[in-house]
């Protein structure tokens, strides 16, 4: 297990310096936004990265509904902390690019504002699992984790049309359009660092929301056998 | 003993409420006294003559509405928390669905008699006339509002067993609400200017609703029985 | 008023104990409340749970009620594991009354009547005089005296007619004369053919009708006995505890 993970480790590091020399030597420089674009390679990558560790956060919610098991409460915790940071990135390196290009840090973009109202949804889970008392922590997070991700696909809706009725300064151009191949490619590589370095933090994550049940588990156990010795 | 169905319970649940509701008038005398001061108060922060203001007053409206359901919400389960009144009823064999729809319902008169009152004073102050159709702005109204209470007397039950929980309440419900608040909010404007159709937030309101209704009922009975 | 006492449900199945609790464990985070108990009760018995403050009576009336759930082990209760099949077949007096403040013992017991699919006001009336008040009283219960409040509460958990009764401290602040009434009604159930089990410090008061007594320490079952024996009846002393636990090892 420990092997594999340092396996698993050395891995990430070695797609994370590939993907950083795709994303920094070898996607050419572009032609109107210049060396400042590179940082969408991070951008994007981190986006969905993000938006794939909320879903998995929905599923560990509904399995722990269901069959109540730590596990799965463990991966709820790991995938939305992770998910949390990644979204992080996503809502800093979209103003760094935005200053240069635009010309402002923030914009109440289509894409930007979704992202936003995630960060917070998914924040406002973690502050619950922070403040809940007890044994019930992991049946209320889940819950809210249920409600959370019901609520992207209206944010999504509620959030474009917002756009559309409020016209804002032409913007050429949006950041997916028109992307050479080789940019393309930069991007799929740093996407799968970018995957395997959140699949690594999960592990961490979860080994560690794990270690700290069997933790309390076994605190409890063991004031079960100390009263034992004490009764003798 | 005929098994109770979860409509009768419902009713009875609800009635009970409002029987209390009146004797002690906790939560509307706060939350009507809490909506005239922010409205007050906005009218200082945006000054309701300047013909800007108008453009906004359908986001003050519906600002000052979230902030004043918050406080209803949060007294919605501290009547069941005292003697320990939820105990009884998590013993009986009646469906945890009926409380839920119950206390959501009766928030929902709650709010509307807010609104009802709130209403009134923003036409005032702002100096309001509606462009739409005034219909269209009551079915906006009860869409809203419905969105408001189903997810924060949700909420409001998960908060219980948190600490803090005044606080918690609005932590965990405005970020999901938000969705629901910029339809309620365009919607209104849309309405009152008359500029855009507000039929597309109607609907996100109606599917917002539909959604987030089924999803509290089903996981109503977890989150009651989380101890 | 000729039977006040609420009309019991069918005898229980000759399936065995009414309460059958196996290896019980509950934690409160690190803190252990109830490190496993195991216990059958046999039906239309009266038990009484004694046991020092924090030993765990009522962490095990809650988890036999099924309003907590046991961190390990199984509850049976009236032949089912599943608590919610059975919920019309007991009744639970809490040790909070359990009561709506603002309204009166009739408006009350209405309510907690419906979730049970009782509309007939005629029963909660019944159930108020059973507990010796008087059911036209229209003051709130708020305002109500504590023992009034207590008879008032055991009226709401014994509306439906249960098999099976738990009550938690169901006598504090309660005056002698009341407690008394509370008891031989208790008695009468019991002769019906409920099953009871009571909780509480004041063994005195239960002394007279107690079946069988069980015994909580730190969170274990140590000592069941027939009645309650003299040396349970003052308060608990700890050489007693050393006593009982040395009695269990033997056992």
């Amino acid at each position: 297990m420990k092997i594999l993970f340092n396996v698993l480790a050395v891995f990430t590091l070695l797609l994370l310096g590939y993907g950083f020399c795709q994303a920094m030597y070898i996607a050419p420089t572009e032609a109107t936004m210049g060396d400042v674009q590179r940082i969408f390679y991070y951008h994007l990558p981190s986006a969905w990265v993000a938006f794939l560790l909320f879903f998995v956060n929905f599923l560990a919610s509904c399995w722990y509904l269901t069959r109540r098991s730590p596990g799965a409460d463990a991966l709820a915790l790991a995938s939305a902390e992770v998910g949390v940071s990644f979204c992080t990135i996503v809502l800093i390196t979209g103003p760094i690019w935005a200053r240069p290009i635009w010309g402002i840090w923030w914009t109440w973009d289509a894409r930007l504002t979704s992202t936003l109202v995630l960060w917070l949804i998914y924040v406002s889970y973690l502050v619950l699992r922070h403040y809940a008392t007890g044994g019930q922590v992991p049946v209320l997070a889940a819950a809210l984790g249920i409600f959370g991700f019901v609520d992207v696909p209206i944010v999504y809706m509620a959030i474009r049309w917002f756009r559309t009725q409020h016209p804002q300064p032409v913007i050429g151009g949006g950041q997916g359009t028109g992307l050479d191949h080789t940019m393309w490619v930069a991007v799929l590589w740093n996407l799968a660092a970018f995957a395997m370095l959140a699949l690594m933090f999960v592990l961490i994550r979860y080994r560690q929301a794990l270690d700290e049940h069997a933790l309390e588990e076994a605190h409890a156990q063991a004031s079960l056998d100390y009263e034992t010795e004490g009764a003798q | 003993m005929t098994s109770p169905t979860l409509w009768a319970i419902t009713r009875r649940s609800l009635v009970k409420d409002l029987r209390l509701e009146w004797r002690s008038k906790d939560a509307i005398n706060s939350m009507l006294f809490f909506a005239l001061l922010v409205v007050v108060i906005f009218s200082f922060g945006f000054d309701p003559t300047a013909e800007e203001s108008r453009k906004i007053a359908g986001g003050l409206l519906w600002v000052a509405i979230l902030f004043a359901t918050v406080v209803a919400l949060n007294q919605t389960w501290t009547r069941e928390l005292r003697n320990q009144v939820l105990d009884a009823y998590r013993l009986s064999p009646a469906p945890p669905q009926a409380l839920f729809l119950s206390k959501t319902i009766g928030n929902f008169l709650f709010v509307s008699i807010l609104e009802v009152l709130m209403v009134p004073l923003f036409v005032v102050f702002y100096n309001l006339r509606s462009v739409g159709p005034v219909w269209q702005l009551l079915v906006v109204a009860l869409l809203a509002t419905w969105a408001l209470v189903v997810n924060g007397t949700f909420f409001a039950a998960l908060s219980i067993r948190t600490r803090s929980r005044e606080i918690m309440l609005p932590l965990i419900l405005f970020p999901i609400s938000i969705p629901a608040l910029l339809a309620m909010v365009d919607a209104t404007t849309s309405i009152l200017t008359g500029d855009n159709s507000p039929i597309f937030w109607i609907r996100l309101l109606a599917v917002y609703d539909l959604v987030f209704t089924t999803v509290s009922l089903i996981l109503f009975e977890p989150v009651l029985n989380a101890e | 008023m000729n039977d006040p006492t609420p009309s019991i449900a069918a005898p229980l199945s000759s399936e065995g104990a009414a309460v059958s609790v196996r290896d019980v464990v509950r934690h409160f985070g690190r803190f252990a409340a109830l490190r496993g108990i195991t216990a059958d009760f046999a039906p239309g018995r009266l038990y009484v749970l004694l046991g020092e403050n924090g030993a765990g009576k009522s962490t095990l009336l809650r988890v036999i009620a099924g309003l907590l759930a046991p961190s390990r082990g199984s509850v049976r209760v009236l032949g089912s594991s599943d608590i919610r099949s059975v919920a019309t077949r007991f009744g639970y007096m809490g040790h909070a009354p359990l009561l709506y403040d603002e309204m009166s013992a009739v408006e009350n017991l209405a309510y907690f009547a419906a979730l049970y699919g009782i509309t007939d006001r005629a029963r909660c009336e019944d159930a108020i005089r059973t507990v010796g008040l008087d059911p036209s009283l229209e003051r709130r219960v708020g305002q109500y005296s504590q023992g009034m409040r207590q008879r008032i509460s055991l009226a709401r958990a014994i509306v439906h007619g249960p098999e099976l009764l738990f009550l938690d401290e169901p006598f504090s602040n309660v005056d002698v004369r009341s407690a008394k009434q509370m008891t031989s009604l208790l008695a009468r159930m019991r002769d019906q053919g409920t099953t009871i089990f009571v909780v509480t410090h004041q063994a005195a008061i239960m002394e007279p009708v107690a079946d069988e007594c069980v015994v909580l320490d730190a969170g274990r079952l140590v000592a069941r006995e027939k009645g309650i024996p003299p040396r349970l009846l003052t308060p608990y002393l700890a050489e007693e505890r050393a006593a009982l636990r040395t009695n269990m090892e033997g056992a």
